[in-house]
């Protein structure tokens, strides 16, 4: 177990020097944008003067040198301040908070359903590496990769709530219910069928793939065919010995998918009108809502960086071989 | 002679492959007695691993397939029984163990655990007893503090204490045949030794019968009684070890025994030169009727290479294919 | 074991003359051009990419119509006169947008997959060959731009700077490299560890001849793998942020024209589909030459 703990603390270090940077590169981000953030207030304030301008200069620490500007900025970000929208004139941190659940809703339902589908679609055909199935899942792969996310779910909106309407075409809840009430669930459930399938798709595409090579190459290794020659009968041996062994990688990638998957929910959320950080993101560059955008950044940017460190950490602690050390 | 415990009869194994069927193992006879231990030798792609796969039935069914022939375990021919049979008779009448020991065993289950599952499925005693009867394999390969060490992963363990664990295993449930498919190649020389003797040891205690394959005329001469020599998927010659090794026949066979270096050579003396055998093993889809090892062989006569010659018989056990016997040759 | 007379065997080998067939060794090569060319999909993917460019290269000089022009009633569904894939919200001509949209969709993919490949090239080839503390170093670069949501990033970074092609190709090659960094590093430290690399070290080739000459051909067939693959998800890339109204909004792309449509998409389903179905056919066509590529080079995949 000691072994595990020293893992761990240099993982947890590393991630708070990456979380650091992503701090330092918000920071200089605001400082690169042509123009700055008094340039944009004073824009929408019309009547400028110079003393005006000092004014809003120092308000915002900006007539201190740069590197204490960074550090009363990291302080910040610490505190929790990830500073105020332009456009909506609250705290960026509250409208984080209260758009996030929303796409984890989205996020986290699409990729449980495409892993566990996946992995199974990948069993399914590794066993019979040459049947229709696994053709399918080829092709599947494919096209899941091929075509855009947001096209995709566009053609869903247009097949399944316009051909024939099914399913409603965008938000999360038709206005007037009492959200907690059942019929409010079920509304929400309703919504999200359309966004929810077209986010997982693209992901079911690639793990049915990924799992069917995983699956493939553990079940060509030589500790299957000892398993065969101990007289264990096909399905023990593919759902005992070799399934373990070919989901290491599958949710090691998997948990490295993460950063892309937010990209993903950004574009579905855009198509569906669905109001989460994506819709935010999008919005807030829109209006130029500088630290809106920067605060979602930094925030998704941490996200990553903790779900990371998490998956890895996992996989250490399921993996025996790292756990205990190896002796190879 | 009593029976023998395991008669392969005029086995015949093909693979597809892009180049066409490839005939891994033809017309092969070979017979197996209780608690003898019979030594397979021959180069690389001779068949020796694909002839214990076909007695294990574990061919991989596309792209191959056992074509034609028998292989009587005490009478019951395993090629005809039904799969269900044939896990009964895996890991439990019949066992086998691999060439890399480094991979395999499965990394993520302790090697206790793969030991108690051996057990559990063929001896359906309790869990309890199964891990005690584990430890006591372990034990017997020569595992210093079993009991600790049952419960270690196999990457915690050397190559040696892993092939170790895997002989405990296939000799779990007391199997009347054990296939060793060359244990210890990969494996340091020193190791090699202490491996073969828990072998013979552990055959001299249980009775089993061993097949051993190797590409090695030293651990033959070590280890076997009897050795079967193969040559592109074909036997080209048997007999007792101590003859086919002063006196073999087959130009095969002396080419094989000649490409050992004599480490006891009288370096004094005069120094005797390591023959080679010139070529290589023709691709397996090529082969023609005659001899697989014409195109090599230095004293091939015109009908050898028409013709495959059929086995004689000359000496006590000692059989050959060659048709410099029927022609009276060296 | 008596002495073994070896010495007849010897005098006849020494004359012997060996009449083996040794098969013919192929270039590689040509191998794998062999191997593409089996592969019907891969060959399906050329043929397809090559249509797609005739399309977006050459088709812009024959059908000249301006593909902001308005032309015709806006929303007319596809085979009215005038407008053979329809119009759009506006009386734009789609089948022009296709024509003279795939271009910039192309030009975009293509340099932002180029220039992924440069940078992640670049740093992971010396991570992979240096090791200790440059691998380290960079490596550590390398998690921080893997940790970045890639859409969110570039959009900053347009948004940031006024959007155009050169800035929409710029600031998805930025984000993009981290995937050809990784592979390059691993590819590199795979092949530095080979028996022949310490060969050409010993007869002291300098290090530079040894990475270029020496490494690099080897490690080409997965980079130009991974490089197919990089310049798919570029276009998939550049077709979201256009979708978004983020990329030059006074060129037109696929992307573009699907997402100032949007709102219409109910009505008007041609106006959405059509773009996306090319999008879809081209980087479909990238990836299966990439596979084909994938399965023409890697030695595992072939069959016994």
């Amino acid at each position: 177990m000691a072994n595990f703990a020293i893992i761990a603390v240099k993982r947890i270090i590393n991630a708070a020097v990456l979380i650091l940077a992503v701090v330092i590169l918000n920071f200089l981000l605001i400082h690169i944008a042509p123009g700055d953030i008094v340039d944009t207030i004073a824009g929408e304030m019309g009547g400028i003067t110079p003393e005006i301008i000092a004014e809003i200069r120092a308000e915002y620490g900006l007539d201190k040198p740069l590197y204490e500007q960074l550090a009363l900025y990291v302080l910040k970000i610490l505190q929790g301040d990830l500073g105020h929208s332009f456009f909506y004139d609250i705290p960026v941190a509250t409208l984080i908070w209260d758009a996030l659940p929303q796409t984890l809703l989205l996020v986290i339902t699409a990729l449980s359903l495409a892993l566990v589908i996946g992995t199974i679609f990948g069993v399914i055909a590794a066993r019979r590496p040459n049947s229709a199935f696994s053709h399918f899942i080829t092709v599947l792969a494919l096209v899941g990769f091929s075509a855009p996310v947001f096209w995709t779910g566009l053609m869903f909106l247009i097949a399944f709530a316009s051909f024939i309407p099914v399913f409603p075409p965008a938000g999360m809840a038709t206005p007037g219910l009492e959200p907690g009430s059942i019929d409010y669930y079920l509304d929400v459930l309703h919504h999200m069928v359309l966004p929810v399938v077209t986010l997982a798709l693209i992901y079911l595409a690639f793990y049915s793939r990924l799992s069917r090579a995983s699956m493939l190459d553990v079940l060509g290794s030589d500790y299957v065919r000892t398993a065969r020659a101990k007289g264990l009968s096909e399905r023990v041996v593919v759902y005992k010995h070799a399934l373990r062994n070919a989901l290491i990688p599958i949710v090691t990638i998997a948990g490295l998918q993460f950063a892309q998957i937010l990209s993903g929910a950004v574009l579905v959320e855009a198509v569906f009108t669905w109001p989460g950080l994506g819709t935010l993101a999008l919005e807030a560059i829109l209006r130029r809502d500088g630290p809106t955008i920067l605060g979602i950044l930094f925030f998704s940017a941490a996200v990553v960086v903790v779900f990371n460190l998490l998956t890895d950490l996992t996989y250490n602690l399921i993996d025996p071989r790292v756990r205990l050390g190896s002796k190879e | 002679m009593a029976d023998p415990l395991l008669e392969i009869e005029d086995l015949r194994v093909e693979f597809d492959t892009r180049d066409g069927v490839a005939t891994v193992i033809d017309g092969l006879d070979i017979s197996l007695y209780s608690g003898e231990i019979l030594g397979i030798v021959g180069e690389s792609g001779c068949g020796k691993t694909m002839t214990a796969l076909s007695i294990m039935r574990l061919v991989p069914v596309p792209p191959g397939r056992i074509a034609k022939g028998t292989i009587c375990l005490q009478g019951e021919d395993l090629l005809q029984v039904s799969e269900k049979r044939m896990r009964e008779v895996r890991g439990n009448a019949i066992s086998m163990i691999f060439q890399e020991p480094m991979t395999s065993l499965n990394p993520v289950f302790s090697v206790g655990d793969q030991i108690v599952e051996t057990i559990l499925l063929h001896e359906g005693c309790s869990k309890h007893e199964a891990w005690r009867r584990a430890v006591e394999m372990l034990d017997a390969v020569g595992i210093a503090v079993p009991e600790v060490r049952a419960h270690e992963y196999p990457h915690q363990m050397s190559g040696g204490m892993r092939q170790r664990v895997m002989i405990a295993m296939a000799l779990a449930c007391e199997p009347r045949l054990l296939i060793a498919d060359e244990p210890t190649t990969a494996l340091d020389v020193t190791v090699q030794a202490q491996i073969f003797d828990l072998l013979k040891d552990l055959q001299d205690k249980t009775g089993a019968a061993i097949v051993l394959i190797t590409h090695d005329m030293g651990a033959i001469s070590e280890m076997a009684q009897r050795v079967v020599v193969m040559y592109a998927g074909r036997k080209v010659e048997e007999g007792p070890v101590d003859e086919i090794l002063t006196n073999p026949r087959h130009p095969y066979t002396s080419g094989l025994i000649g490409c050992v270096p004599h480490l006891n050579a009288d370096l004094s003396g005069e120094r005797l030169p390591l023959t080679e055998i010139p070529g290589v093993v023709p691709p397996l889809t090529k082969l023609g009727q005659g001899c697989p090892f014409a195109p090599r062989c230095v004293k091939a006569l015109e009908k050898c290479r028409l013709e495959m010659p059929p086995q004689s018989v000359v000496g006590e056990g000692h059989r050959v294919s060659c048709w410099l016997i029927e022609n009276n040759g060296p | 074991m008596g002495v073994i007379d070896n010495s007849q065997n010897q005098a006849a080998s020494a004359s012997f003359e060996a009449d083996i067939e040794i098969s013919d060794i192929e270039h590689p090569l040509r191998e794998a051009a062999r191997m593409f060319v089996r592969n019907k999909a891969a060959v399906a993917g050329l043929i397809l990419l090559l249509g797609i460019l005739v399309l977006t290269l050459v088709m812009p000089f024959f059908y000249t119509i301006d593909p902001f022009d308005l032309v015709w009633a806006p929303l007319s569904p596809p085979g009215t006169e005038n407008a053979p894939f329809g119009t759009d919200y506006l009386g734009r001509d789609i089948l022009a947008g296709i024509v003279h949209g795939g271009g910039a969709t192309l030009a975009v993919g293509a340099s932002a997959a180029f220039l992924a490949v440069i940078i992640g090239l670049s740093v992971g080839s010396l991570a992979g060959y240096y090791g200790g503390w440059v691998d380290e170093v960079l490596m550590r670069i390398t998690e921080f731009f893997q940790v970045l949501p890639t859409l969110l990033f570039a959009m900053v970074i347009v948004a940031l700077f006024r959007p155009s092609i050169a800035t929409v190709a710029i600031a998805i090659g930025v984000v993009s490299w981290t995937a050809v960094a990784r592979l390059a590093r691993s590819e590199f430290l795979r092949i530095r560890s080979l028996d022949y690399i310490k060969a050409a070290r010993s007869i002291s080739s300098s290090d530079r001849r040894i990475i270029w000459f020496v490494i690099l051909p080897n490690a080409m067939p997965s980079l130009v793998v991974q490089a197919t693959l990089a310049v798919g998800g570029a276009i998939l890339f550049e077709a979201g942020l256009s979708f978004l109204g983020l990329a030059d909004p006074n060129v037109m792309s696929w992307g573009f024209m699907i997402g100032s449509s949007r709102d219409y998409l109910m009505d008007a389903w041609w106006t959405v589909t059509i773009p996306g179905i090319f999008i879809f056919l081209t980087v479909l066509a990238v990836s299966l030459i990439g596979d084909g590529l994938n399965d023409a080079t890697n030695p595992k995949l072939r069959e016994r």
